[in-house]
């Protein structure tokens, strides 16, 4: 008999030890797949945040240009500075040919006209002098800087040639590449070319979305909440209704897109592509994640509280404006937090009515036509080019930054404001 | 002198009818005690008298009852108008989770009672006085009440019960979360408040009715069984459910 007790006892340890070890190993696992996933976004996003410059001489040539002797600020504004931009380049290889000059010019980005152009705009003193400029090189060079590129394949399943790649040995060998802080990923606006596109469109159609978001979706979800929880009767309707909010939240966010496009464009003719209509349908989305917040933390508030307002004859709205909804605003507030940080992610709804499209402009409104941050990385993801792997990673970790910085702005705000109750 | 007149009340839950029939009188400034067994409707009733009951969405409460001649359970009764008469005490102790200062001036607050920022510090001042925590507390007016111990958390209720002068105390088994000494803190304050106001316990504890209460009534499964003087109830009861009730034999 006290044997068997033992051995049942003994039967009991080992059952919680194994339990135990299950839960560990369920934690290991977890933190694994996190550690691997943040691992390789920053291993290959890094990189984003450096930007590749050529140092190349530039000759300010009036004639070439076709200034005057003196020229105002807006002769200056207006002139033409393709044919000096090009003879820079081809100066970098005076025995170029043809072709080879070509190759030259593809070595820097399209834009390397304007970067000389400013230049000359901030000293016009520059005019008939040389002076090396920094020129933004091509995204593959930009890559074959920074080691992303495989060098060793075969020239023509390159998109840099074996000439090139001379010349940017050279000009590496001379000091004349060097890598700076990329700002222009975040001021610059999408482009075709991955050297030149930036984040700083998707980020402001984001901030719109959001701020839109939470103008429509906190004031009626935390009045609906209230209803619900405080006067509304409790009766079959409002079960009803209880369950199908519950339901709401449920649904795949691609069928609010669906709802936007279908009503919001093309019943209401709102503007299409903007972060007034992404705005409004991810409110859509976020509506019942945040009545769902705050019936729990109005809940939460004892209804010891309650009766001891209404025993002092404050009457309902009182006791509920007074008491209740103070108590529970912690909780609503870092609800709302995640809801919109929820919707911050979101991408597919946000495709159907537009925010896919590509805008090369900064949006000053929600009005103006914008992309959003899980939308560029899609858009981004989808490019051909070298460059833009490099950007995707990137735009996810200001995405990640940015949702890690919401989610623990709710957790301050529910643990600094929380009240404890005896 | 009688302050409250109960007629018929009968109070159902549903279809669960938890009191049957009971009349009662309430004598001004006095102490009624009502006692009974777990269940059976002692602090419902208590509820009644202030209409706490309607925040209960099933509950529904038939019959008069009379409050200085006039029926409370009318349509024309605004239970602000009535809780600011009938003021109540909690079983738990329940201060907002505000500062003293607020917890007792929010009465007077919401109904208008104080004209200035002076009359307002009176009126805090002598409501804690009255409920004897004025010298425990008057160097922390601004803390949370929240800090304060159960037995002071208590008597800051009744101050805050006491803040709007009502003319009826409700209370709620006050002690039953307190330590004998808090209890007895309680007790003397309730003999005090009698002078000004009339005070209905519900108590678990037949000590405790017959400490303080000058009239006890006695509850069983929803009825009223007896109700008379404490002294007579105690000593001579007429009930033999009161008598085995009173001594120990169940409860």
């Amino acid at each position: 008999m006290n044997k068997n007790k033992e051995q049942l006892l003994n039967k009991r340890y080992k059952a919680e030890q194994r339990f135990r070890l299950y839960g560990q190993s369920a934690i290991f696992m977890a933190l694994l797949f996190l550690t691997i996933f943040i691992f390789k976004i920053f291993s290959t996003g890094y990189s984003a945040f450096q930007k590749t410059w050529l140092i190349v001489p530039v000759n300010f040539d009036a004639e070439l240009m076709m200034l005057d002797e003196n020229p105002t600020k807006q002769d200056i504004e207006d002139a033409d500075y393709y044919e000096i931009a090009l003879q820079s380049m081809w100066n970098l290889d005076p025995n170029a040919n043809e072709d080879q000059q070509n190759q030259l010019k593809r070595m820097v980005s399209y834009f390397f006209e304007r970067e000389i152009k400013q230049e000359l705009l901030k000293d016009p003193n520059l005019l008939g002098k040389t002076k090396e400029v920094y020129l933004t090189a091509s995204d593959d060079l930009d890559q074959v800087f920074k080691g992303n590129y495989p060098r060793d394949l075969p020239e023509d399943q390159r998109r840099v040639s074996d000439y090139q790649l001379k010349i940017f040995d050279q000009l590496v060998a001379n000091g004349n590449v060097e890598s700076k802080f990329n700002i222009s990923f975040f001021t610059n606006a999408d482009s075709r070319e991955a050297e030149l596109a930036g984040i700083a469109s998707s980020f402001m159609g984001s901030i719109f979305s959001i701020l839109v978001c939470l103008m429509i979706a906190f004031p009626v979800a935390v009045l609906a909440a209230i209803y619900l929880e405080e006067f509304a009767p409790k009766n079959r309707f409002t079960d009803f209704i209880e369950v199908n909010i519950n339901n709401l939240a449920a649904v795949p966010s691609i069928v609010f897109g669906l709802l936007g496009l279908g009503v919001l464009l093309a019943i209401f003719q709102l503007p299409r592509s903007t972060p007034l209509v992404g705005g409004i349908t991810l409110s859509l989305m976020t509506l019942p994640t945040i009545i769902i917040a705050a019936r729990a933390s109005l809940k939460a508030v004892p209804p010891s509280i309650r009766e001891a307002a209404l025993a002092m004859g404050a009457s309902r709205m009182q006791t509920t404006m007074h008491h209740t909804v103070p108590l529970s605003m912690p909780g609503t507030l870092s609800g709302t937090i995640i809801g919109l940080a929820q919707a911050l992610g979101e991408t597919a709804p946000l495709i159907l009515i537009g925010m896919v499209a590509f805008v090369n402009t900064i949006p000053g409104s929600p009005m103006d036509p914008a992309a959003s941050l899980p939308v560029q990385i899609y858009i981004w993801a989808e490019s051909a080019e070298r460059g833009f792997v490099e950007k995707v990673s990137a735009c996810i970790m200001v995405l990640l930054g940015f949702l890690i910085i919401m989610n623990l702005f709710a957790q301050i705000i529910r643990h600094k404001f929380e009240k404890k109750w005896s | 002198m009688i302050k409250i007149k109960a007629k018929d009340v009968d109070v159902f839950y549903g279809k669960k009818q938890a009191l049957f029939n009971i009349s009662l009188d309430i004598e001004e400034n006095q102490v009624t005690a009502l006692i009974g067994p777990s269940g059976c409707g002692k602090s419902t009733f208590l509820r009644c008298l202030n209409r706490m009951n309607d925040v209960i969405d099933i509950c529904s409460v038939k019959g008069e009852i009379l409050i200085n001649d006039f029926n409370i359970n009318d349509k024309s009764c605004d239970v602000v108008r009535l809780r600011e008469k009938i003021g109540m005490v909690f079983q738990k102790p329940n201060p907002f989770p505000k500062t003293l200062y607020e917890n007792v001036s929010y009465g007077p607050t919401i109904h208008g009672i104080a004209q200035s920022k002076q009359e307002m510090d009176e009126i805090v001042e002598t409501s804690l006085k009255k409920a004897a925590l004025w010298e425990e507390v008057k160097d922390r007016l601004h803390e949370p009440g929240t800090g304060l111990s159960g037995g002071q958390q208590q008597r800051l209720c009744i101050a805050r019960a006491i803040s709007v002068r009502p003319e009826v105390i409700l209370m709620d088994e006050p002690c039953s979360a307190l330590d004998p000494i808090a209890t007895a803190q309680i007790e003397e304050l309730i003999d005090e408040l009698k002078k000004e106001h009339t005070i209905i316990i519900v108590t678990h504890s037949m000590a405790q009715a017959a400490r303080v209460s000058q009239n006890t009534g006695f509850f069983h499964l929803g009825q009223l069984i007896e109700h008379g003087s404490t002294d007579k109830i105690f000593k001579n009861p007429d009930n033999k459910k009161t008598q085995d009730y009173i001594t120990g034999r169940f409860g």
